[in-house]
């Protein structure tokens, strides 16, 4: 009954102008397979946690809309990381994402002169379109393919360009192809990304090395233990803008187990390298995400 | 000689080899008999046959897997008005056909099989997760279920109404 509430909430808030029947049908009556609306990604975009993949946000299918909700919390030796992210996906087409994402420097920010604890907030607005393809249906060798755009805005303007900083706010363009591949069980995706964002635009865009979009590569790859459970790694290449801090690629290794088709949990292994001349940030990265 | 008999009984008589409805089932309209008709190439070798049980396994894993269908409460109304008795047949041959377990395929085409069932995104992927539980519950191992659905997943496009 409490789905049904909070369907007919969503459906109020998102879908208005659409034939509420019908979605409110889907959206009590979710349709994607377990697991294949992805997880969160650090920047909310549906994906792999760090990549996005050509998935879409939410249970529904190609018949109606859906949403999901997450936080991410990754605890590094010197940072606390946070992300909180919601993205709504409609027809298994479209998905609109949004993260805030709060960095927290601990004692670094005192080293830093920022202060104590001074946290680093961000808000990334995103837009995915799936062009073509599905992740499991379909030809073997037909990929899902998606292209996207996020939109990031430092809410600390004046401390990213202190640091040197050539912009607060830039926006990421990338296409993603993904596929299940069954006979393995076996899951890739490969994202291309063009990007002057600094750490994610943590610390805003381009700078006195770089101040252009750079193309970079982002993988994923997870094997399927079961219906419930995946593990698998990803490796995303990052520009390195900064004149004052050297900028490391990132990658994870991680765990995701469907606890039901509206519950995912997810548990990662994560190396940022160094962040803001602060070397080797390697933690462990939870997140729970709810799907309807 | 009563085993040769027998065995004439059994068998299909050679000028109808491959009826369109056995006993029991409801007439169809006739359609040409080809084991391209099952959609999918068979797996080669026998490893597949003998992760599902050979053909006792796949009748288990058919026999669940369509009961569910009917009593699902979010699909079985497609089913209502199917044969069951020839589905579980049809569907039956088809499995143990791509299974390499030594069947031939007698039924339809995924198209006209499947046509103005007005089946939904959501209700296919109802029923794999219908079959993955008969599989699951015939205990097939889970790389082997993958590896079989990868001969169906390409199918959607003949089952699922655009």
């Amino acid at each position: 009954m409490a789905r049904f509430h909070l369907a007919a909430i969503f459906g109020a808030a998102f879908a208005v102008p659409l034939a509420t029947p019908a979605i409110a049908q889907q959206v009590a009556e979710p349709g994607k397979l377990l697991l294949t609306n992805g997880i969160s990604t650090v920047e909310g975009a549906s994906g792999g946690g760090l990549a996005p993949w050509a998935v879409i946000a939410g249970n529904a299918t190609r018949d109606g809309i859906g949403a999901q909700a997450s936080a991410t919390v990754a605890e590094l030796p010197d940072y606390d990381f946070r992300s909180l992210a919601i993205a709504v996906g409609a027809w298994d087409r479209i998905e609109l994402s949004y993260a805030r994402q709060i960095f927290d420097t601990n004692k670094v920010g005192g080293a830093l002169g920022l202060g104590n604890d001074f946290k680093f907030d961000q808000d990334v607005w995103g837009v995915k379109l799936k062009l073509a393809g599905d992740v499991v249906y379909g030809p073997e060798w037909m990929p899902a393919i998606a292209v996207g755009a996020q939109h990031k805005k430092s809410l600390d303007a004046p401390i990213v360009t202190a640091v040197g900083a050539a912009h607060s706010s830039g926006t990421d363009y990338y296409v993603s192809a993904t596929k299940l591949f069954l006979n393995w069980s076996l899951l890739t995706n490969v994202t291309v990304r063009a990007t002057k964002a600094n750490q994610l635009g943590l610390l805003g865009h381009g700078g006195a090395l770089g101040d252009s979009h750079q193309l970079q590569v982002e993988g994923s790859a997870a094997y399927q233990f079961s219906r419930r459970f995946v593990v698998g790694g990803e490796y995303r290449t990052k520009p390195s803008n900064l004149a004052i801090a050297r900028e490391d690629d990132w990658w994870d290794a991680f765990a995701a187990y469907g606890i039901n088709r509206h519950l995912t949990a997810t548990i990662a292994y994560t190396d940022l390298g160094s962040i803001a001349t602060f070397e080797k940030q390697r933690g462990v990265l939870f997140q729970l995400q709810g799907a309807f | 000689m009563f085993l040769a008999a027998f065995a004439l009984i059994l068998a299909p008589a050679p000028q109808d080899a491959q009826p369109h409805a056995m006993p029991g089932e409801e007439p169809v309209e006739p359609y040409k008999v080809d084991p391209a008709n099952a959609g999918a190439t068979p797996f080669e070798g026998e490893g597949m046959a003998r992760a599902f049980h050979g053909r006792p396994g796949i009748h288990r894993i058919v026999d669940r897997f369509v009961d569910s269908n009917f009593a699902d409460g979010r699909i079985g109304e497609i089913f209502t008005n199917q044969d069951k008795i020839r589905l579980k047949r049809v569907i039956f041959e088809q499995f143990c056909f791509i299974l390499n377990a030594g069947c031939t395929y007698t039924g339809r085409d995924m198209r006209s099989a499947h046509k103005n069932m007005g089946v939904q995104q959501g209700d296919m992927n109802r029923l794999v997760e219908n079959l993955q539980a008969a599989m699951h519950a015939e205990r097939v191992p889970f790389a082997a279920q993958n590896r079989f659905l990868s001969k169906l997943a390409p199918m959607r496009g003949n089952i699922v109404e655009r």
